[in-house]
């Protein structure tokens, strides 16, 4: 939640500090990478959680008898290609290139969807092959792990799709462009968090 | 805004001009109204953590007492401990940061006013939750650092450690936004001139704080997740019988809980490096050595996380690992107390009580200091560890560190912020009630922890030598508690006193005893300008004063401040109800039960009404 209070702030309240700024960064901006800084630490400690308890679990199901690689793969080819999508929204946000921005903006937040369906099937996918929240350490790490992630690209979509639909108003004009690239800042921290996870958690399937 | 109906011809201003008292402080954005709340609500937290003591210490006054039930007792120290860190001088620290820093590096407001409300809101209503648990007799009780598996659902059954986690998931919130705000806010927001190696100690202890906050508290919040995962949903990451480990729990409590001791102690020692040199009449000796000491102390307090755990037998590697560390951190704290002597060697030493608060914080604080550096030698840590002994050294740094320090600042700042000076008399009777009562409670705990009186116990048989301590500790504390009334009777009359202070009551070399006390909504009429560290002095030996004259209050004409706002407020009740939904939802469909629901769409609702809020901001005067 505090990402986007953090972020949004001063979407409309600029006037009391558009004095200087000590760093040749805007406010906003210094904002969410420190924010993100502390998000690593969250992720790292999801992550250690799940590799510490890999290969613990007393009873199965285990990720050999139930990860299929394929579909996962689909969605972070998805997800990567997004965070290059958000780009080009970027720069057609800072270049004032409206059909630019609304055409690569759109592709992103579809992505975004696309990705979080892919998890909630999933998920759905999992629970029916006996694979419950609580079942063993593995299913228990392992929801926490990427449901938290999930939860992270349903915040990240959500976000992208109220600026596209300000953008289709017309309200994001060059000036504006910064609400756009802390966005996209967050955006791509959420795929890069994704690149560590898939490789630790589907790829190398330790036989929990 | 729901509560002001404009007329077609009032001005924006002028609406704002009569909103009541009330909605003036539940809507401000002000960091000054902000910090007096967190003052305020610090300190009435703090008197609740005080009884809770109270009581435990009537409890162990004699041996084979039954005062309280056992039950009880356990839910006294987990709740006094509990409030004291999280409740008391973690926002009592909050306080200073918000009326400040912006102060101290010539700033209007902090970079995100609004999102400085949202943590103070946050926090009071987090405090509030955990302490209603006492209402329905559930307070926790598993001890402050909720050990599992005892904190689990098979050894605490019953919503007492519901209330722990979610109270410290809330609280989390509060300490995340307001580390986000106030590491932006001193990056960003200094005036003029005001380079990093210029700014004031206290800002750079804010800073080096903010960093810790930043970076620990993603570790404990990650923690509670998966404890409340253990005890609300049933998953096994601290059950052994599901292949679960309790150890991870500690480490990743202490991977959070030893840079959350410096979360404490780093702003008092900013406190100390202000106050010391004004009242010694000379700059802050060795100012470098003191950035790159509180850096180093942060930076090796990621590193000392398994010194809490010695016992747990981790092997003769990490256990050397861990007291070398540990050992280490001495080095930049001896640093830090021979600098603050160096300030005062050869200073014309002014004894004013925020002084007589400074000069007993380094003594107590080093006794605190030795007794800690005994902890780091594992193999006499493993005699000392879970009894009295420990409990003395944490009460020495924690309240001869940190509430000193952030005493001998409320009567440093108290003009400032109230513009009224708080009685020298009355505060030098606290001071030696304080030091006397202080001394007589913890300094036998020594004593009894190298006796064997172990920790958290509810009673002792009579005979083990524990008996005169224990008596000791207890008159000790109703002393401290009477020490606390001098305090409380001190502000009530400076309170009802009608002499006003002037904005440079102790010649101070910092930017905020430029501007009139207390301050104008504003802060600065114009933005300062700053060429050199102790920049106030500066100017007064530039302009051969002694003092600087009175400023003149102005009249803000020009100047934009923004507006007043409820969705920090509202935010806050979102996530109040998201949590609070985990616990009495349960009976229902949990995790979609109506409460956490109705706070999720309550948050979401707050966030995009705040971000679209029209543009508030208004001029103090047209």
């Amino acid at each position: 939640m505090t990402t986007t209070t953090a972020a949004l702030d001063h979407h409309d309240h600029d006037d009391a500090h558009a004095h200087h700024t000590s760093l040749p960064i805007d406010n906003r901006k210094l904002a969410i990478w420190t924010f993100i800084g502390s998000e690593c630490l969250f992720f790292a400690t999801l992550i250690s959680t799940y590799l510490v308890y890999a290969g613990q679990s007393v009873k199965g199901p285990f990720p050999t008898d139930i990860f299929s690689v394929g579909l996962v793969t689909a969605g972070t080819a998805v997800l990567l290609f997004s965070s290059f999508f958000v780009v080009m929204a970027l720069d057609g946000a800072q270049k004032g290139d409206r059909k630019k921005m609304l055409t690569w903006l759109s592709l992103t937040v579809l992505c975004g969807v696309f990705f979080a369906g892919m998890q909630v099937y999933e998920f759905w996918h999992f629970y029916h092959l006996g694979l419950g929240y609580s079942t063993n350490l593995f299913s228990a790490s392992f929801y926490t792990l990427t449901g938290f992630h999930g939860a992270h690209v349903a915040l990240g979509t959500l976000w992208l799709a109220t600026i596209l639909k300000d953008a289709i108003k017309g309200r994001v004009p060059p000036k504006k462009a910064l609400n756009l690239e802390i966005a996209a800042l967050y955006w791509h921290f959420v795929d890069v968090v994704w690149i560590i996870i898939f490789p630790v958690v589907y790829l190398m399937q330790m036989r929990s | 805004m729901a509560t002001t109906v404009l007329e077609p011809t009032m001005t924006r201003t002028a609406a704002l001009a009569k909103r009541s008292v009330l909605v003036d402080w539940l809507t401000t954005v002000d960091h000054k109204k902000i910090g007096i709340m967190y003052g305020a609500w610090a300190f009435f937290f703090f008197v609740i953590g005080g009884v809770e003591a109270l009581i435990i210490r009537a409890q162990l006054a004699r041996p084979e007492a039954t005062l309280v039930s056992p039950e009880f007792y356990n839910q006294l120290f987990t709740m006094h401990g509990t409030t004291m860190i999280f409740l008391a001088v973690m926002p009592l620290s909050a306080m200073f940061f918000n009326f400040m820093i912006p102060l101290l590096i010539g700033a209007r407001d902090v970079a995100f006013p609004r999102l400085n409300a949202m943590s103070l809101w946050v926090f009071v209503l987090g405090g509030l939750f955990l302490n209603a648990s006492f209402l329905f007799g559930t307070a926790p009780n598993g001890g402050w650092f909720g050990y599992a598996p005892l904190s689990g659902r098979q050894y605490s059954p019953g919503p007492h450690m519901d209330f722990w986690v979610l109270g410290l998931q809330i609280l989390g919130i509060a300490s995340l936004a307001a580390g986000v705000n106030f590491f932006t806010t001193i990056l960003n927001m200094r005036a003029r001139g005001m380079t990093l190696m210029r700014m004031p100690m206290f800002v750079w202890a804010t800073l080096i704080t903010q960093v810790l906050v930043l970076l620990s508290f993603p570790v404990i919040t990650v923690a509670l997740i998966l404890l409340m995962a253990d005890r609300l949903f049933g998953s096994g990451f601290f059950v052994t019988a599901m292949g679960g480990d309790p150890m991870l729990w500690q480490h990743l409590f202490w991977v959070f809980g030893h840079p959350e001791v410096y979360i404490l102690i780093l702003p008092a020692f900013g406190i100390i490096s202000e106050i010391l040199p004004v009242f010694s009449r000379k700059p802050l000796f060795g100012y470098s050595a003191m950035v790159f000491s509180s850096a180093f102390i942060a930076f090796l307090g990621f590193g000392v996380w398994s010194h809490h755990m010695f016992s747990t037998g981790m092997g003769p590697l990490a256990d050397s690992f861990f007291s070398l560390a540990t050992m280490l951190i001495a080095i930049p704290t001896g640093v830090k107390i021979f600098n603050w002597i160096g300030t005062l060697w050869g200073g014309s030493l002014q004894f004013k009580t925020p002084m007589y608060f400074a000069l007993g914080f380094i003594a107590m604080f080093i006794m605190g200091g030795l007794s800690g550096v005994m902890h780091s030698v594992a193999p006499a840590d493993l005699q000392q560890t879970d009894t009295y002994f420990v409990v003395a050294h944490f009460h020495y740094v924690l309240f001869g560190g940190s509430i000193l320090a952030l005493t001998a600042g409320a009567y440093y700042w108290w003009p400032k912020m109230f513009g009224k000076m708080l009685d020298e008399g009355l505060g030098k009777f606290h001071f030696w009630t304080t030091m006397i009562g202080f001394n007589l409670t913890f300094f036998p705990m020594h004593f009894a922890g190298l006796l064997g009186m172990p920790r958290r116990v509810y009673t002792y048989p009579s005979g083990l030598g524990f008996d005169l301590y224990n008596l000791m500790a207890t008159v000790g504390a109703f002393f401290l508690a009477f020490s606390i009334l001098v305090f409380m009777w001190n502000v009530i009359k400076t309170w009802r006193s009608s002499e006003r202070a002037p904005a440079d009551p102790w010649g101070g070399a910092t930017l905020e005893w430029t501007i009139p006390s207390p301050p104008q909504e504003w802060n600065f009429d114009d933005e300062p300008v700053v060429t050199e560290r102790d920049a106030v002095w500066g100017m007064k030996r530039a302009a051969g004063v002694r003092m600087l004259p009175e400023p003149v209050a102005g009249d803000g004409k020009g100047i934009h401040m923004p507006g007043p706002s409820w969705w920090p407020l509202v935010v806050s009740l979102g996530i109040l109800s998201f949590f609070v939904g985990f616990m009495f939802d349960k009976p229902w469909a949990f995790p979609f039960g109506p409460v956490t629901v109705f706070g999720l769409l309550l948050t979401t609702f707050a966030i995009f009404k705040w971000a679209y809020e029209a543009p508030d901001a208004h001029a103090t005067n047209h």
